[in-house]
C-alpha cells in the first residue's frame, strides 16, 4: 500500500453544526469533568461566561459532527482499523458555548513516513469559526497509519 | 466532591517548577469506553468491539486517545479558569487499556508576555499504573 502524498493541500468539504446542551453534557460524563459551569447556565453566569461553555476538548465532538465523516479514510483508502491518534493540538482563540453555530474546514497539511514505511503520518488542520465569523480555535492533528503491507517484502 | 471552576494563577506568584496537584482516576471501564464513544462522536468501533480490535491485532479494545486527552483537558481547567485555555496539545505515546489507572500531572514550564497577555507553559501527562506516560502533553494558559 501507498499513501498518495498528492492529497496534501486536499480541502473537505466545510461544514457547520450547532452546539447541543445534552452533548456536552454526555461528553461531561464520558470524561468525568463535574465542574457545574459544564452543564448547569446559571453556574456558567455566576462564573462570568455568557452562556454554558464546552471543555477544551469538546471540539473533537464538534469536528466529529461532519456529515461527511470519515473523509479522510476515504481520501487516503485506509480501513478505520489500520488508523492510531499520533497527537492532538488545539489553539484556542475564544471558548465555544451551547448554542454556537460553529463551521469546520480541514485540510490536508503534510503527510510523511516512518520505519521505513511502516507508519504514515498525515497533518490535517481544522479552523473552527462561530457564526458572527470569528476564528475560535485550530485544531491540528496527526493521524498515524499502519500499513498492513509492511514487513511482506 | 464536585470541581469547581479555578480562580486564574496570577503571573507574579507563579513559578517555573510549580507543580499542579495530581488528580489519579479510577481505572478505565469498558463502559467509559461506550460514553466517550457516544459522548465524541468517535464511534471508531476498535474502541467498543473486542471482535473489531482482535480482528486488527489488538488483544483488546483500548481507550480513545482524546479520551485520555479529555483528562488532560480537566487537569489543565483544574489550574485555570476554561476562558483562560489558550493552547492544549498532545502525542499519544501508549496505548490505554481497560483497566488501566491513570495519574494526571503538570508543572510550569515557563512563563512569558505576548500578545499583551501573561502566559504560563506547562507540561501535562498522563501517566499509567506502571508509571509510563500515555499522553505527554503541553498547555498554555493565561495568568492575571
Amino acid at each position: 500500500m501507498q499513501l498518495d502524498k498528492k492529497v496534501i493541500g486536499h480541502e473537505f468539504e466545510a461544514f457547520s453544526t450547532t452546539v447541543e446542551a445534552g452533548k456536552v453534557k454526555l461528553f461531561c460524563k464520558a470524561i468525568g469533568e463535574e465542574d457545574p459551569i459544564y452543564v448547569d447556565e446559571a453556574a456558567a453566569k455566576a462564573a462570568g461566561y455568557r452562556a454554558v461553555p464546552v471543555p477544551p476538548t469538546f471540539l473533537q465532538a464538534i469536528t466529529n459532527d461532519d456529515p461527511g465523516k470519515g473523509g479522510l479514510l476515504r481520501l487516503l483508502n485506509v480501513d478505520i482499523g489500520l488508523i492510531l491518534h499520533g497527537e492532538q493540538h488545539y489553539d484556542y482563540y475564544a471558548p465555544v458555548f451551547v448554542g454556537d453555530k460553529i463551521t469546520c474546514q480541514q485540510k490536508v497539511t503534510d503527510m510523511y513516513d516512518k520505519k521505513g514505511g511502516a507508519l504514515w503520518f498525515v497533518v490535517s488542520e481544522t479552523s473552527m469559526k462561530d457564526q458572527s465569523g470569528k476564528l475560535v480555535a485550530k485544531g491540528t492533528g496527526i493521524t498515524v497509519v499502519r500499513n498492513p503491507d509492511a514487513g511482506k517484502k | 466532591m464536585v470541581a469547581a471552576t479555578p480562580k486564574a494563577p496570577i503571573f507574579d506568584q507563579v513559578k517555573v517548577g510549580d507543580t499542579i496537584k495530581p488528580i489519579v482516576l479510577p481505572p478505565i471501564s469498558r463502559h467509559q469506553l461506550a460514553l466517550y464513544c457516544g459522548g465524541s462522536g468517535d464511534h471508531n468501533p476498535i474502541h467498543v468491539d473486542l471482535d473489531f480490535a482482535k480482528k486488527f491485532g489488538f488483544k483488546d479494545v483500548f481507550a480513545h486517545g482524546m479520551l485520555s486527552m479529555g483528562f488532560l483537558g480537566r487537569l489543565v481547567t483544574s489550574y485555570a479558569p476554561r476562558d483562560r485555555i489558550r493552547k492544549l496539545g498532545t502525542r499519544f505515546t501508549s496505548i490505554t487499556w481497560p483497566g488501566d489507572v491513570i495519574t494526571l500531572s503538570g508543572k510550569v514550564t515557563g512563563k512569558r508576555e505576548e500578545g499583551g497577555e501573561k502566559l504560563i507553559d506547562l507540561e501535562v501527562k498522563c501517566t499509567n499504573q506502571n508509571g509510563q506516560d500515555t499522553l505527554q502533553g503541553h498547555a498554555t494558559v493565561a495568568a492575571s
